[in-house]
């Protein structure tokens, strides 16, 4: 069965239609791009999937189950998660509070512990500013709090909204390499990304988003090679 | 020497009450941004719920010792109060939360309205009596006196207060409040019921406005319908003193109020050669308000209320 099977997907603000339509799926322990440039729908695509923008129009199906009816704060129990755009952390918790929100709807007290040890293994950075309040890390500190607290629901199915923006070079290698990591231990991910060279790099599959519509797919491999792509998202 | 204890007494017991009544207008604000000014009428129907219960029970003869009594209604005021607040949010704020800021903030003038006329019918137009069942000799204490009911007052103020701290500050329903208050549809993400949480926002709130309600009442021996216009002004001056949305600030900024309303009914006598008297208490609390508002919009510790006005 397929972890997400999104059909016919459309989102609007207003009268305005960010997202037109769109289709595509993402096989269980897959990692899966979406690339496109700006304004493109990527995110709108992505914060209906979690169910922070109704849609339109179109059928969201996680592991066989319809997501239409359920709300926001229920699809974390379902096994999905986001990492927003621009990150959305809690800046006056602490990076520990902010992670225990992750775990907010878990009571597998003992757990949750442990992998709380585990997101200060991935992060150790993390683990020196544990008490310190989120917002007064720095961009890429505050991407790993974004990325560890998403980690700590469980997720069956990991969104990631363009972790690499605004971060340095050497930061941005980090966070994919952690990226690599998660796919690795079994976590199904759908990453929308600018930085479409590296994101077409790490994954396996990869869909092209522009205007509101899919308008490209097939193995990030092929992808990286076609002309179309290249034109028009790796600066040839 | 006696006169300075005394007003500090005061100011201590009118700060508490303050203080409690002013957390329910700073949790509120803190979590939708918005001035909830139908608090003070849930305050003053706490007042009023008490009183008739307590008549009742003190007609029935219970035999009962007189905190028990009080407790007893209480514990029937409460979660009528409780339910009164989660109604309005339910009601009268939720369908209005994408509206503009002054619709909610209207509707909010409206309600403390409709509250205030509602029991004037239900209690009508004069003071309600708080039974006189509780021993009110005071005790002498550094020459000034204080009464053992306000000893209660102020204990049990301090005690609602770090209690409430302790929930927002260490359990993970209170993680999930701070969360939604700074991002809600983060907290969404992590699995929060957003709307859960501004209804508990609304019921804890109104709970501790209930018993701020009491205390009043019982301080002052009687209560009014109209008692929580003033009185939910003064607790919002006293939010905005402290730096609205804050809750240390709401803490400090009530017992900083009523010291300063105390001190200054107690000397704007000598001060003014006598020219004013102590009734130009009320005058205070706005003074502050104004001075706050123009010095420092963020009180005392608020942090950005410019960003979100
Ligand atoms: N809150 C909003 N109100 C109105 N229009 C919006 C809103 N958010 C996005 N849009 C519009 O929807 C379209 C898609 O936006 P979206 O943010 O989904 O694009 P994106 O692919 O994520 O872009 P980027 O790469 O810049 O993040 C854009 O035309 C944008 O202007
Ligand atoms: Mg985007």
């Amino acid at each position: 069965m397929s972890m997400l099977v999104v059909n016919d997907l459309a989102v609007s603000y207003g009268n305005i239609n960010a997202v037109q339509g769109v289709s595509f799926r993402v096989e269980p322990g897959e990692l899966v791009a979406l690339i496109g440039a700006n304004g493109a729908g990527k995110s709108s695509t992505l914060n209906c999937l979690a169910g922070l923008l109704p849609a339109k129009r179109g059928d969201v199906q996680l592991q066989g189950q319809s997501l239409n009816r359920v709300p926001a704060h229920d699809r974390v129990a379902h096994g999905m998660a986001l990492v927003p755009e621009g990150r959305g952390i809690f800046s006056r918790l602490t990076v520990l509070e902010n992670l225990q929100m992750g775990a907010y709807r878990r009571d597998d007290k003992s757990v949750v512990r442990q992998e709380l040890t585990q997101v200060f293994e991935m992060f150790p950075r993390l683990q020196e500013r544990r008490d310190q309040l989120a917002g007064t890390l720095s961009g890429g500190e505050q991407q790993m709090v974004a990325i560890g607290r998403a980690l700590m629901t469980k997720p069956q199915l990991l969104l990631l909204d363009e972790p690499s923006m605004g971060l340095a070079p050497l930061l941005v290698e980090q966070i994919f390499a952690t990226v690599a990591t998660v796919a690795k231990s079994g976590v199904a991910i759908l990453l929308v990304e600018q930085n479409a060279q590296l994101a077409l790099q790490l994954s396996q599959r990869a869909y092209v988003m522009e205007n509101g519509r899919i308008t490209l797919e097939g193995d990030s491999a092929g992808l990286l090679q076609d002309v179309r792509v290249r034109q028009a998202y790796l600066g040839e | 020497m006696d006169i300075f204890v005394q007003q500090l007494f005061n100011g201590i017991i009118l700060g508490s009450i303050y203080a409690l009544i002013a957390l329910g207008y700073t949790m509120v604000y803190g979590i939708l941004g918005l001035i909830n000014f139908a608090h003070g009428e849930v305050v003053m129907i706490g007042a009023m719920v008490t009183i008739t219960l307590l008549r009742i029970l003190v007609e029935m003869n219970t035999g009962l010792p007189a905190a028990a009594l009080v407790a007893l209604a209480i514990t029937t005021a409460l979660p009528l109060c409780a339910l009164l607040g989660f109604t309005l949010e339910r009601v009268a704020y939720r369908p209005l939360r994408n509206a503009p800021r002054l619709s909610p903030l209207i509707t909010a003038i409206g309600l403390s309205i409709i509250l205030q006329n509602l029991a004037m019918i239900i209690w009508g137009r004069n003071y309600a009596p708080f039974p006189p069942i509780l021993d009110t000799t005071p005790w002498k204490i550094l020459g000034a006196a204080i009464t053992p009911l306000q000893v209660v007052i102020v204990i049990l103020a301090v005690a609602i207060m770090a209690g409430l701290w302790l929930l927002i500050g260490r359990t993970r329903k209170g993680r999930a409040m701070r969360a939604v208050a700074q991002n809600p549809n983060a907290a969404r993400l992590m699995g929060v019921n957003v709307d859960g949480i501004i209804s508990l926002t609304f019921v804890l709130g109104s709970s501790l406005g209930c018993i701020a309600g009491v205390m009043v009442a019982a301080n002052y021996g009687q209560a009014h319908a109209t008692m929580g216009f003033m009185l939910g002004l003064k607790a919002f001056a006293a939010a905005v003193l402290g730096g609205i949305g804050n809750l240390a600030g709401a803490m400090i900024g009530g017992l900083l109020l009523g010291l300063i309303e105390s001190f200054g009914a107690g000397y704007i006598g000598d001060l003014t050669g006598g020219f004013l008297g102590s009734q130009y208490q009320d005058v205070f609390a706005f003074l502050v308000l104004i001075l706050v508002l123009v010095f420092r919009p963020s009180g005392l510790m608020g942090e950005r209320v410019a960003e979100r006005a």
